[in-house]
């Protein structure tokens, strides 16, 4: 969970609540875990069903929030198959990850990476398959 | 003066299992004095528990605490369980890792007192603010804790965010040494929690908490916890925990012959290698684990693969996490002869829910009992314990759960209470009445587990002074001085609460300079202070309850099998015994005034 603290932190507070990435088990701790991140689709159903555009397609993929359009329907977080969307519960609006891969920096297992895409001259972060 | 600024911390949830209800308070005062952890528990349990009440009563209480630490720093992740003890009758505190302190802690809680007793099974559910009863009717007797755990898991949200303790049919027997375990693999292992748990109609406690923490100073925070992060990372000293983990000490321990062997008529095993951290890695390691906000992923499971009896290529796998106590335990202590006898035992021990140490030196007391012919096959109801032969003991463990007669009855109460009853004290291999941890390394261990506050080998690490002293003999007034020192210090790393294998990179100057970007400063004096107040604040509660030192032998038996500092002098363990006496009455009385 070093990498859920570590987005909390990025934004200046320790926890939980406002991190874009998570881990928990695949059916209880004896048969392994999950990260949820956001995958930088190039074609990103979250933003598909955005009815205010609030997020908006980020160069190289990904999305990114504008907070003031958003109204906190929750369609973002229902579309994403992979329940890479998390949710603020105190703000009422999605958590999106904005791929600066601060948390693969405290991945001690290599986990996590930070995938540069050359020719668009951008980067995400990516659980490695 | 310990309280971070706006921290949740200061808040404590109390649980009333009789009325079925539950309210915060504020209690700045305790965190502001003691800190967290140990040192907040030690004064709610003195606040809660009145005097002299029966352990398995419902006046006992449960005590939950975190410190300011947890959820900010890596490698914090320990949770401090206290109780009145069943099994010593006196101070009962355990630690336990898993998830239970992120939970905690991001519930927004600093402390949570369980209290009274259900009038029919529940399992307590706190999720953030609210907490919710449910019925456990339908999971007490269950057979195994963990179909009780996953039956939970898909019965609760907040996967990823949850600590789900649970105990097994053993705490609903009231077996005086039950545990409570959480996340499948980690253990509120000592002095019987598991049995305060079932004594409360209590099955299962879960806690899940998403919240935020504050932060004072965020630069500064970030640039500790880079600093803190990549000495965890690159230290040594925590390469030990992440590779082998705790069972590198099998080979070590029997080199120079302070591995506790049947029963301690030995020191040293000849099946060493097999049950060696080595040959587990090698052989059987089939993944590690971490507790939340660790780094260095000490938990090793390793997979015991069984084949159906009566269909060919039909296998069970089943996860078995190994550590260096259990090896000791359940291996060595058992003379063992194979690592499947070894991991069945003590998967089957993990079933039920009992103590893997205190059960191990259980089973080995009895099986040198029958051989002594002091108990025979009336008293055992035809089970024959021998050295090795785990099938036996894998029916001893069935009958120390059911408790068929009165001998078993007297078994699930250690070993102390039994061989009161049968004899065999001199070798009932336990320490202020609780069974002996996995070294027989020198003076300094046993005196330990007799003199720290919860009898365990984590209280002042006696073993290790030992073996750093091999070859040299320290007098008895070096030996007390450095082991109070170290106890208390340990005080103050259980009450922010480190996990004690990152003990050596949680400084007392790296403590203070952690502190800061939380808004409080201090110094190393403070910490030593307060290290201080809290050890005699849990002496005056054992004093209080009626804990003599005068009432404790040191049993015969760690006199006759060598050390690697030779023979111990019985002479010279009960004079360090006698000082440490004189210290603490001295201390306490001085404290009053």
């Amino acid at each position: 969970m070093l990498c859920v603290f570590a987005c909390a932190r990025r934004f200046g507070e320790s926890g939980v609540a406002k991190a874009a990435i998570r881990v928990s088990s695949v059916g209880g701790v004896e048969t392994g875990y999950r990260i949820q991140v956001c995958r930088a689709c190039s074609d990103p159903p979250c933003a598909s069903v955005c009815p205010t555009n609030a997020l908006i397609r980020r160069r190289g993929g990904g999305v990114m929030l504008r907070p003031s359009f958003c109204i906190g329907c929750g369609n973002c977080a229902d579309a994403c198959p992979i329940g890479a969307v998390q949710w603020d519960v105190e703000l009422n609006k999605p958590i999106i990850c904005t791929h600066c891969g601060y948390c693969v920096d405290y991945c001690p297992h290599g986990v996590l990476e930070l995938i540069d895409i050359k020719e668009k001259g951008d980067m995400h972060v990516a659980a490695k398959a | 003066m310990w309280l971070p600024k706006h921290d949740p911390l200061k808040n404590v949830l109390y649980i009333d299992l009789t009325l079925k209800k539950y309210w915060v308070e504020d209690r700045s005062d305790l965190f502001e004095e003691f800190m967290g952890g140990t040192g907040v528990a030690i004064k709610l349990l003195e606040e809660e528990v009145p005097k002299n009440v029966d352990p398995l009563g419902p006046e006992n209480v449960i005590i939950f605490a975190v410190g300011p630490f947890n959820g900010i720093y890596p490698a914090v992740s320990k949770t401090v369980a206290m109780f009145k003890s069943p099994h010593t009758g006196n101070l009962g505190e355990s630690h336990a890792g898993g998830r239970s302190s992120i939970a905690i802690r991001l519930a927004g809680y600093g402390a949570i007192v369980i209290k009274g007793v259900s009038d029919v099974p529940v399992w307590v559910s706190v999720r953030g603010k609210t907490v919710k009863f449910n019925d456990a009717r339908a999971l007490w007797g269950m057979r195994s804790s963990f179909t009780v755990g996953r039956i939970i898991r898909e019965n609760e949200p907040n996967p990823g965010f949850r600590t789900i303790m649970r105990i097994g049919r053993a705490g609903e027997k009231l077996i005086t040494y039950a545990g409570v375990i959480t996340e499948t693999y980690r253990h509120f292992g000592r002095l019987g929690l598991g049995a305060v748990f079932g004594s409360k109609k209590l099955k299962a406690f879960v806690v899940s908490g998403r919240g935020s923490l504050p932060i004072l100073n965020k630069r500064e925070y970030r640039r500790i916890y880079k600093e803190l992060y990549d000495t965890i990372v690159k230290s040594p000293a925590m390469k030990k925990y992440h590779d082998l983990g705790t069972p590198v000490n099998v080979l070590r321990l029997n080199e120079i012959k302070a591995l506790p062997t049947r029963n301690l008529k030995s020191s040293q095993f000849e099946n060493a290698k097999l049950l060696s951290g080595e040959n587990l890695a090698e052989g059987y390691l089939a993944r590690r684990m971490a507790c939340s906000h660790c780094p260095v992923a000490c938990i090793h499971l390793a997979a015991l693969r069984e084949p159906y009896v009566d269909e060919p290529y039909f296998y069970k796998t089943t996860f078995v996490s190994y550590d260096y106590e259990p090896i000791f335990a359940l291996g060595t202590m058992l003379g063992a002869k194979s690592v499947e006898g070894f991991l069945k035992l003590l998967d089957r021990i993990e079933t039920y829910g009992l103590d893997a140490m205190s059960t191990g030196v259980v089973l080995a007391w009895a099986t040198e009992a029958y051989e002594k012919g002091i108990i025979g096959e009336k008293e055992l109801l035809g089970i024959k314990p021998k050295w090795g032969d785990h099938e036996e003991y894998l029916k001893m463990v069935e009958n120390l759960v059911n408790q068929p007669n009165d001998f078993y009855k007297a078994l699930g109460r250690g070993v102390s209470y039994a061989s009161k009853i049968y004899g065999g004290e001199d070798f009932a291999l336990s320490f202020g009445g609780n069974e002996m941890p996995g070294y027989h390394t020198g003076p300094a261990a046993p005196y330990s587990f007799m003199v720290g506050a919860r009898h365990s080998h984590l209280d002042s690490a006696g073993y290790s002074l030992d073996e750093k002293t091999i070859g040299k003999e320290l007098s008895a007034e070096e030996i007390v001085e450095k082991l109070l020192k170290e106890e208390r210090w340990r005080q103050v790393l259980t009450s922010l609460v480190i996990c004690l294998f990152a003990r050596g990179v949680y400084k007392p100057e790296v403590v203070v300079e952690a502190f800061k970007p939380l808004g409080v400063e201090a110094t190393v004096d403070d910490l030593f202070e307060l290290g201080k107040r809290i050890h005699l604040e849990k002496y005056r509660f054992k004093i209080r309850e009626g804990f003599n030192l005068d009432e404790y032998k040191f049993p015969k038996r760690i006199f006759e099998t060598p050390t690697p500092h030779g023979y111990l002098s019985e002479e010279k363990l009960m004079k360090m015994k006698e000082m440490f006496k004189e210290i603490i009455y001295k201390e306490l009385s001085l404290a009053e005034k």
